[in-house]
């Protein structure tokens, strides 16, 4: 468009540990003049009224009453990842703005991921990498085991799009799969990956050696497991989260893990992120945790950019937003 | 409480070329007559019945019935218990059908032991099948070995003294795999790096511009496309990777039933993959397999992954390409030797993860390979067909 400037868009920072990625820069400023929040801080009275948009990369900046009273041109909030749990969503409505996530994108990483911690954690690999390079390893025991993912039984609380695709991908190790959703799925859908559906999250419980939460973070779901379901869970069996960390009643399944009420847990969420290096779950021998990588691939994060920025480009134009959230 | 898998039977399960499909079948009956030192013949009869529980499982349970007491044919065996002996339960299931001789016993009396001994289990490549132990032993008729690979054992000469060999082809292929598909994943997304980051003191926050490398829809090229790189194709393909394969003969079944692409020369393959993945058996033709060469054709984005022997690789060649970046990283079920000397380079690169070769370490693999053996034990020694026969090339 010539002669005509580029939208303003908010973001928390270039680069470092929390910003926007330095090789996604040249694609954004192509479409977006970007503010700084340092910039924006400086230089508010000017900029506040020019900033339409909010590029929130990994939650930042955050977004609250305050900001979105001084932003009065504020027209969407666009969110990197499919969760938004932390976004109100009801204040945003009330200032008119509207808010996308990318939802489909990181499925397939995810559930990756999900599978890397199940069977991590069955085959012990982490355990097994520390004896292998460890100074102290004169020789390989023989008594030292694992336990095996193909043909066990596979646990999906939450069957959706994530969910079925580590069902997809659990079906290539022969595992048995039960799920868990608010609503069953369609037959063919089931018989694809050969998943049978479980009304009663206990019979689920009850009958996985893996169980692996992939729901959304809702008033509904915070600590769905808790001290009940993890009893109800077999003493041989594996939880695997790569949904939220507040799932999971996290006092719970440290006392759990410390009873041997079940086996292990592979964590890639807790609450908080990180937690507090005092926690007993840092401890624990039965618990591998990741720094919540569930989507942190290369490739995935570069479109989740292009994404955003056509829901940006999308909601500034007033057309149909790609990936809108409705409160 | 163990439960194990049984293999399945009525599944189309691909054959390596030349195999005989009795190798399949596990549901035997075998009636054995018994050794020239017993009045009378005992009979036995086994059956491996495959049936599904309630929980979806399958599982395998070997019913023996011994029609009359006799003595048991003598199996030598390293040691029991510890850490390098047969695990105990193992041992518990190997005297239901044996009169377990453990080497310590068979040296303190060899005169009474040595014409006992029909067979040797060997377990985690002890004990050492030597020329000495051979001659010691007038009435061995078949070494079982616990596990596929033979590499360790000098087949020729074992052949000589007219002794049979049979490895464990079955209850490998499963775990082996899965340990293929665990060190794919875990190299990709840097998962021993994360869960250290995780837990490190030092560490105040995560941050967002750490990142690992896709699986999905990535190439795998696996060389060596036989029982157990047939289960990694499977399992790659559920995770829609575009897999290609090396292997000495093309396998057109089996390609089609995974969408795997035959690469008759395997620099098509190496130039490629995201993932290359050594399935292969250790023979003359494949010690050193992969080399400088071969690891300059690679990626510079891509990872090796060995679950195969560490012979396979040339290691000097592969600590200089991983320092030098030619390949991006390594996972390493197998190196060589096992373990490493604790200041070899390959212990402390970040671009490595090393696991004690566990490939079939699960509870259920170590039973099933133990039946297995058995199964071939019991075959040689009774005149079956014998379902897992190796013989000298």
């Amino acid at each position: 468009m010539e002669g005509q400037e580029l939208p303003y868009v908010l973001i928390n920072c270039i680069g470092g540990v929390h910003g926007v990625y330095e090789d996604h820069v040249g694609f954004l400023q192509k479409h977006f003049h970007l503010v700084t929040m340092k910039e924006y801080l400086e230089n508010k009275t000017f900029l506040s009224k020019k900033i339409r948009a909010i590029y929130m990369w990994y939650h930042k900046p955050v977004v609250n009453k305050e900001l979105l009273q001084s932003l009065p041109n504020l027209r969407i909030v666009a969110s990197s990842g499919v969760g938004i749990d932390h976004l109100d969503l009801n204040l945003l409505s009330s200032f008119g703005v509207k808010v996308s996530n990318t939802p489909f994108i990181v499925s397939t990483d995810t559930a990756d991921l999900g599978m890397a911690l199940m069977l991590a954690s069955s085959r012990r690999l982490v355990e097994g990498h520390e004896m292998a390079v460890s100074p102290d390893t004169e020789y390989f025991p023989a008594d030292w085991l694992g336990a095996e993912v193909s043909g066990a039984t596979l646990g999906i609380v939450g069957m959706g799009t994530i969910g079925y695709k580590v069902a997809e991908r659990a079906k290539g190790f022969e595992m048995k799969i039960l799920y868990h959703n608010r609503s069953q799925r369609k037959k063919e859908e089931e018989s694809a990956v050969g998943a049978v559906y479980c009304k009663k999250i206990d019979d689920l419980l009850q009958q996985s050696d893996f169980v692996l939460l992939t729901v959304n973070l809702t008033p509904q779901t915070h600590k769905l497991i808790g001290k009940r379901e993890l009893e109800l869970m077999k003493p041989t069996a594996t939880l695997i989260n790569i949904s939220r960390g507040l799932v999971v009643d996290q006092d719970a399944l440290v006392e759990a893990l410390q009873n041997k009420v079940i086996k292990a847990a592979a964590l890639d969420v807790t609450y908080p992120e990180p937690l507090p290096r005092d926690h007993p779950l840092l401890k624990l021998k039965n618990v591998i945790i990741t720094p919540h990588i569930g989507s942190a691939t290369k490739k995935t994060r570069r479109i989740m950019m292009e994404e955003m920025t056509e829901s940006i480009q999308a909601g500034l134009a007033g057309l149909p937003i790609p990936h809108e959230v409705l409160p | 409480m163990f439960m194990s898998k049984a293999f399945s039977l009525l599944k189309p399960i691909p054959l390596m070329s030349g195999q005989s499909n009795l190798a399949y079948k596990f549901i035997h009956q075998l009636v054995a007559s018994h050794g020239h030192r017993c009045h009378r013949s005992l009979i036995y009869k086994q059956r491996y019945r495959t049936y599904p529980c309630s929980a979806g499982r399958r599982t395998i349970s070997a019913e023996t019935k011994v029609m009359a007491k006799e003595e048991l044919p003598g199996v030598l065996i390293l040691d029991i218990g510890g850490t390098q002996g047969v695990l105990e339960n193992l041992a518990t299931l190997l005297r239901k059908h044996f009169h377990l001789i453990t080497m310590k016993e068979f040296l303190e009396n060899k005169e009474e032991m040595s014409k006992k001994i029909q067979s040797v289990f060997v377990f985690e490549c002890r004990p050492t099948i030597d020329r000495e132990l051979l001659e010691s032993l007038p009435n061995l008729k078949v070494i079982g070995n616990s596990g596929v690979g033979v590499d360790h054992l000098d087949l020729k000469m074992i052949s000589s003294f007219g002794v049979k060999v049979t490895n464990t082809p079955h209850a490998v292929a499963d775990p082996t795999a899965d340990i293929g598909m665990a060190l794919m994943l875990a190299s990709a997304r840097r998962l021993v790096e994360g869960c250290q980051i995780a837990v490190s003191p030092d560490t105040k926050h995560f941050a967002v511009d750490w990142l690992g490398v896709e699986v999905t829809r990535a190439t795998l090229g696996i060389i060596g496309m036989g029982s157990i790189g047939y289960k990694v194709a499977q399992r790659a393909r559920a995770f829609n990777m575009r897999i290609l394969y090396h292997n000495r003969n093309r396998r057109k079944e089996e390609e089609e039933a995974v969408g795997a692409h035959y690469c008759e020369k395997m620099e098509d393959l190496l130039q490629q993959s995201d993932f290359v993945m050594l399935v292969v058996n250790l023979t003359p033709e494949t010690r050193k397999l992969i080399g400088k060469k071969e690891l300059g054709l690679m990626k510079p984005t891509a990872t090796l992954i060995n679950i195969s022997r560490g012979a396979v690789i040339d290691q000097d060649a592969l600590v200089e390409a991983l320092q030098n970046k030619v390949i991006r990283a390594a996972a390493l079920d197998v190196t060589y030797p096992e373990p490493l000397p604790r200041d070899h380079p390959l212990l402390k690169l970040n671009n490595v993860i090393i696991t004690p070769h566990i490939g079939t370490a699960t509870v259920q693999a170590i039973h099933m390979m133990a039946e297995e053996a058995i199964a071939n034990i019991l075959a040689v020694l009774n005149g079956q067909p014998i379902p897992s026969e190796v013989f000298p090339k």
